[in-house]
């Protein structure tokens, strides 16, 4: 579905969200703070925060290991959290959702062990010009061990994929082994038409991974209506901890891949001679885990849901045209990335400036915004600049803020022209 | 002057600023002045890669003393870039490799000192220090 779903037109209280954000109330230069970073990661609401305490106050014990009352007690949240993740990206089996550490960790796992057990000499794996680093280089450090081909999706000047190249690599290419893209571009915005890009795929056979670091927080997450094989996303994007990640992947894949690493949990039976390893999720899951983070990533999907995702979506999107608009008014300011279908991020490069010094004088007004390559090198090498300003939306800023983001560009741009 | 009295005088120069816009006005100023680098010097050889700007310096070595010429694509950092070649350039290796640069401090600009910033110029600060020192023995 798309960010402009009208399922539901309710206003959000954004006043009184913000309120369950105490972060937001921080002074920056002695200027309120105006936080425009939610891309790289979002603020947590008091739930989640009191949930990180009470797991330590109440329950702090190792998990899946002990007979004892505690441990017991955390193993018990621990495995409540991972239903309810399951339940929100409506995975068929909650043991088909691997805790990792996030995205990063996530399309590692499936790069090494998926890569160690289908990918060989002469095959390709296919990617887009629009990834995020981490969707990069395990692909190339996995293809590079095995002589395998790295394949890039180009895109068109709006930022978005060339779909008839998509399909011409999947036509003359006959050793495609996994797709890999992103759902959401965290430097464009772009949606990407993931259902389509999964549905060409299958035709051929060929599995889908989708890094869904952006999308999670943002769109409605459905596994099985898309048929995706892997999915991943970090916690910490999602009103969650650092260090909680999830892996969604298929039973049948999951099953048919060797272990990413080795030690404590995953087994079943260890001697010298041979290990057989753990069942699912646990055979993916060695060494004592983040607990913390796996229990509490539950709690900021929670409170994203007490809100509603699509309501959520609908004000992002309204901010985001609202914002887009206002800025465009700035003489010589181009937005990178004009997807028709876009979401919450606002990437844009003013003619005679460097983008690392807007933010410095933004930061100075108290708006915190991104600025760089986002981790996206190759990409902003074809656009032929150094790097945006990136403005990235959460439902807790405002309208006002918007403006203030364009005042503070405006006063910026006109200091250093 | 020694490369003290420099960083005295810069912190003088920023005390009558009273807000931190005025005090990046001042520096974008100084990073507008002057094209620091003659245009040959700017490749990759002479390249600090910071995350998010890029800095070129060129160093040359005359009569005991190091020149240094430097610039970056961001203005900002040329500023800030500026200032450090103002206090470090025309002293002698020991001078440089000695020096310890405060003025960053005191003026409140430590920030770009940071990793996070990593604009280049802690990396520049690093080589301009290690081409002293390099300097500083071959002359023993
Ligand atoms: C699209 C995308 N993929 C992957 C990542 C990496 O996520 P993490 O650093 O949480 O592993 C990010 C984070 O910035 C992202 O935006």
């Amino acid at each position: 579905m798309s960010a402009t779903s009208t399922i539901s037109p309710a206003v959000l209280d954004v006043e009184k969200i913000r309120k369950d954000f105490p972060i937001l109330s921080t002074m920056v230069h002695g200027k309120p703070l105006v936080y425009l970073d939610n891309a790289a990661t979002s603020q947590k609401p008091l739930s989640v925060i009191k949930a990180i305490e009470h797991y330590y106050t109440h329950e702090n014990s190792n998990i899946h290991r002990g007979v004892h009352f505690l441990s017991q007690r955390a193993t018990e949240a621990y495995e409540v959290s991972r239903k309810k993740v399951a339940k929100f990206i409506n995975a068929p089996h909650d043991y088909e959702c691997l805790f990792v550490k996030g995205t990063t960790d996530g399309i590692n796992l499936v790069a090494y062990s998926y890569g160690k057990q289908f990918v060989k000499e002469g095959d390709t794996i296919i990617i887009s010009a629009m990834e995020h680093h981490s969707n990069i280089v395990p692909w190339q450090i996995l293809c590079e061990d095995r002589k395998a081909n790295l394949k890039v999706i180009p895109i068109n000047e709006k930022g978005e994929l060339k779909m008839d190249e998509y399909k011409k690599m999947l036509a003359e290419d006959k050793n495609v082994k996994l797709v890999s893209v992103c759902w959401i571009s965290n430097s464009l915005g772009t949606i990407n038409p993931v259902k389509e890009i999964i549905a060409l795929a299958h035709e051929k056979g060929i599995p889908v991974m989708l890094d869904a670091a952006q999308a999670v927080q943002h769109i409605v997450v459905d596994v099985q209506d898309l048929d995706v094989d892997f999915l991943t996303f970090s916690g910490h994007k999602l009103y969650g901890p650092t260090g909680s990640g999830i892996l969604y992947g298929k039973e049948k894949w999951l099953n048919a891949m060797p272990p990413y690493q080795g030690g404590g949990d995953m087994i079943k039976h260890v001697t010298f001679e041979k290990t057989t390893y753990n069942e699912l999720p646990f055979k993916f899951e060695a060494g004592t885990p983040n607990i913390e983070a796996g229990i509490c990533i539950s709690a900021g999907i929670d409170y994203l849901n007490g809100l509603g995702i699509e309501v959520v979506a609908q004000y992002e999107h309204e901010l985001l045209e609202y914002v887009t608009a206002k800025l465009l008014e700035i003489p010589g300011l181009r937005i990178i990335g004009t997807a028709d279908q876009k979401t919450s991020v606002v990437s844009f490069f003013v003619d005679g400036t460097h983008p690392s010094d807007i933010g410095i004088l933004l930061d100075k007004m108290g708006i915190a915004v991104r600025t760089g390559h986002h981790c996206t090198q190759p990409l902003m090498e074809i656009f032929g600049i150094p790097g945006t300003v990136r403005a990235s939306l959460a439902f807790c800023n405002t309208k006002q803020e918007m403006d203030q983001l364009v005042e503070g560009v405006k006063r910026a741009v006109s200091m250093l022209l | 002057m020694t490369i003290n009295e420099i960083q005295d005088e810069l912190i003088d120069e920023f005390q009558m600023f009273t807000d931190w816009m005025e005090k990046y006005e001042y520096i974008i100023q100084m990073g507008k002045d002057l094209p620091l680098i003659s245009e040959q010097y700017k490749q990759d050889d002479n390249l600090i890669r910071g995350c998010q700007s890029r800095v070129w310096l060129h160093a040359d070595y005359k009569d005991g003393k190091v020149l240094f010429t430097a610039d970056s694509d961001a203005i900002i950092t040329k500023g800030l870039v500026s200032m450090v070649v103002r206090v470090l350039s025309d002293h002698t290796p020991s001078e440089i490799a000695g020096a310890e640069l405060y003025f960053v401090d005191k003026i409140g600009l430590r920030e770009h000192l940071s990793v996070t910033r990593s604009n280049g110029l802690l990396s520049m600060i690093k080589q301009m220090k290690l081409y002293a020192v390099a300097l500083q023995s071959q002359e023993k």
